[in-house]
């Protein structure tokens, strides 16, 4: 491990698919960190890559995917070197997902309670009736009302929210070192949402367990992050703690996810909105994959790509915005209030804060 | 708001659906609703999870026989619907979009296929031609683009299957959409201009939503009403503004409070307000009562005053 507190480093990770239009190149050079006991978020539109980049750690991989570059380093073990039998191991006991489709990680076959008590007796090597008690136990915690009747019940007759759910506790069960929560809270209203994230939030706490947290809802993110990780295009294109990126974002594509984001007094016939379509990984843009949807877009970004500037220790994005030679540019209105936020929160001046990087 | 003028095109009265009525475990999904939606407008419909929202909207499209009560659609019956060709017209004038974009795609159906199915059923198209223009044009609609037809259900990532079943649903011109968390699998930005294509249709097409959900900011955002459900009951019903500037319902309350905020300071400090169901086990008779115009709430008797001072008081969520 390059830095003794991680747990997890991904290293220029490409990953392709065979298609029968071509080879999507969905992970396009992703790096970052994972630190014990933290709460990374994965945010970005819908295709960036976040669900590719947390499978092709877990591996599992769809059939027609190729890593095509890369490194995933756990503990000093380089994943992508693993074979398929170590990785199962690992899953479950080591590193434990929690995926956006509940029904995927359900076996639609199973009763529910013995779904929850199967990891026990295989990592751990628990009886049956030990582990039946400890599953109880579990769905009890993630709210699964009358629980001893219903862990005889099938996948089937729960409501979407409520699999979540059991897929939480099958998740947790083991105590893992790493979970990897892919929209885990998505299908369920918020104040289960609000109940589950805090289990979450109570358990990283007590077994210094490290969470890769990947949602669209930035509302969530706000809560759960510690640092944030924005993907756009099968790129990371900015990185930092999480009130750097709430409060002082500085990529483009940043500023037009916060700001589509209703509050709750929002008002008006339409939301603003980020237009245009993400670029087709088939045959990704030469410079900067946002460009063509980049209200601030430079001439430099349709021909090279940006390369990562630093704003401070912990925050890094990938826009010519910060080049020292590009033109100063106002955010959009929302965006400034943040900064103000920001400036207020560090005690410095607004000035300050939108001159900041280097 | 003006869309009261309009006529009603749904009707739900005391609605009841219960699971397995036979057994000791019977689940009464929905017990005992009544709502009605207005022409053209979007009712937002909210709950916990388990609630009976997506119940009621299969319900409505007819996926269940009710155990009790009534719904109307455009004042027809929808359970006295005879015969192939007044089914496949309801069938057609109501779409629901589904909670589950992988379920609910067919995995060996090209894109093209799986949107086009419900032009082929109902003869919409005069040409194959005018079949892959329709398509084109429905798959640029929802933010993908006419490449896409060529491929599958399973080389999409989950917001991009959503825009699938969007795109599935509008093909046939329906007046009426059920969607049932149709953006929760999206990403803000897609979010954004899905419902502002959803609120766009609606006005072009003079299209009535019943909107389900638990993303709270969006609901108030898209919904003219709001229905707030609980184990299987409404709990309260008013104008989406009204609802969150007086929100009266105790677990309205709850739920109002759990909305997340993108905004860390607000998150480190935001306070929960509980909600304990049991406080209703009291054996009082409670039922929907109008405590301000078009405002509802389900209370008993004696509940009503309380609930007309919350009326008065300063919005709980007033803007920051
Ligand atoms: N098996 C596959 N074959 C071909 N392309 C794929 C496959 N799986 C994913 N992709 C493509 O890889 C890209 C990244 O997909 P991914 O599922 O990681 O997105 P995501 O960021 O998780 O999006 P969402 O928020 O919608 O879940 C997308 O362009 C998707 O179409
Ligand atoms: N076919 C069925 N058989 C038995 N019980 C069922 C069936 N379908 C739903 N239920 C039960 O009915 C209740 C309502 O479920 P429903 O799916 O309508 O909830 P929901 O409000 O849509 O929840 P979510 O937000 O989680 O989707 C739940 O307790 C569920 O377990
Ligand atoms: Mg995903
Ligand atoms: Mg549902």
């Amino acid at each position: 491990m390059e830095n003794q507190n991680d747990i997890l480093e991904v290293r220029d990770l490409k990953v392709n698919f065979d298609t029968y239009a071509g080879e999507v190149k969905a992970i396009r050079d992703v790096s970052f960190d994972l630190k014990k006991g933290e709460t990374l978020a994965i945010v970005g539109e819908s295709g960036s890559g976040k669900t590719v980049t947390t499978r092709t750690i877990m591996g599992l991989m769809a059939n027609n995917a190729k890593i095509a570059g890369g490194s995933i380093k756990y503990k000093d073990k380089e994943l992508l070197k693993m074979s398929d039998k170590e990785l199962s191991g690992l899953r479950g006991n080591d590193i434990a997902e929690i995926f956006q489709d509940p029904m995927t990680s359900l076996d639609p076959t199973m009763k529910i309670g013995r779904q929850v008590a199967e990891p026990l007796m295989i990592h751990q090597g628990l009886d049956k009736k030990t582990a039946m008690d400890k599953a109880l136990k579990m769905l009890k915690l993630v709210g699964i009302t009358n629980a001893e009747a219903r862990i005889n019940d099938f996948p089937h007759q729960f409501s979407g929210g409520m699999r979540q759910r059991i897929v939480i506790a099958i998740a947790l069960v083991n105590n893992p070192e790493i979970i990897i929560a892919d929209e885990p809270t998505t299908a369920l209203d918020v104040t289960i949402q609000a109940k589950i994230l805090d289990l979450m939030n109570e358990l990283k706490t007590k077994i210094d367990t490290s969470i890769i947290f990947i949602t669209h809802d930035l509302g969530v993110v706000a809560g759960m992050a510690d640092r944030v990780a924005v993907m756009y295009a099968g790129k990371i294109v900015e990185y930092g703690t999480v009130d750097e990126i709430f409060y002082n974002p500085k990529h483009p594509y940043t500023w037009g996810l916060l700001n589509s984001m209703p509050t709750i007094s929002t008002k008006g016939n339409s939301l603003p909105s980020i237009p245009g379509t993400p670029p087709d990984l088939l045959d990704p843009p030469k410079g900067d994959a946002f460009a063509p949807r980049n209200p601030y877009v430079l001439k430099i970004d349709t021909l090279e790509q940006p390369p990562f500037f630093k704003v401070s220790n912990t925050h890094y994005a990938a826009t010519w915005l910060l080049d020292k030679r590009a033109p100063k540019v106002t955010p959009p209105a929302q965006i400034v209030e943040r900064q103000k936020t920001y400036a207020k929160l560090k005690g410095v001046s607004l000035e300050q804060v939108q001159n900041g990087g280097e | 708001m003006e869309k009261k003028n309009a006529p009603v095109i749904l009707n739900v009265e005391h609605l009841k659906q219960y699971f397995n009525i036979t057994r000791k475990d019977a689940v009464k999904a929905v017990d005992d609703i009544s709502f009605h939606i207005f022409k053209g407008e979007t009712f937002g419909l909210v709950g916990e999870s388990g609630s009976g929202k997506t119940t009621t909207g299969r319900a409505i499209i007819r996926l269940y026989e009710p155990t009790a009560g009534k719904i109307t659609f455009e004042d027809e019956d929808v359970s006295k619907l005879k015969g192939k060709q007044q089914l496949q017209k309801f069938r057609r004038d109501i779409q629901m979009i589904f909670q589950d974009p992988y379920a609910s795609l067919n995995p060996r159906m090209k894109v093209r296929d799986i949107i086009a199915e419900g032009i082929d059923i109902n003869h919409l198209a005069k040409d194959e031609n005018d079949r892959n223009q329709q398509v084109d044009e429905l798959l640029e609609t929802v933010g993908l683009s006419k490449e896409h037809a060529t491929r599958y259900p399973h080389e999409f990532s989950g917001g991009q299957r959503q825009r699938i079943g969007i795109a599935r649903a509008l093909a046939v011109k329906p007046k009426f959409i059920i969607a049932d968390e149709p953006i929760s699998a999206l990403d803000v930005s897609i979010q954004a201009q899905v419902v502002n294509l959803l609120k766009k249709l609606q006005n072009e097409r003079d299209l009535t939503f019943l909107f389900i959900a638990h993303d709270l900011s969006m609901v108030k955002y898209i919904s003219d009403r709001i229905g707030v459900m609980h184990y299987g009951k409404m709990l309260e019903i008013a104008d989406a503004d009204e609802l969150y500037a007086h929100p009266l319902h105790n677990y309205t309350r709850s739920l109002l409070s759990s909305v997340p905020f993108p905004d860390p300071e607000y998150e480190r400090n935001r306070k929960v307000i509980d909600y304990d169901a049991a406080e209703e086990n009291d054996g009082k008779e409670r039922s929907m009562v109008e405590v301000a115009p078009g405002h509802f709430v389900r209370a008993s008797e004696d509940e009503v005053p309380e609930y007309k001072k919350r009326l008065s008081e300063t919005p709980l969520f007033k803007e920051v």
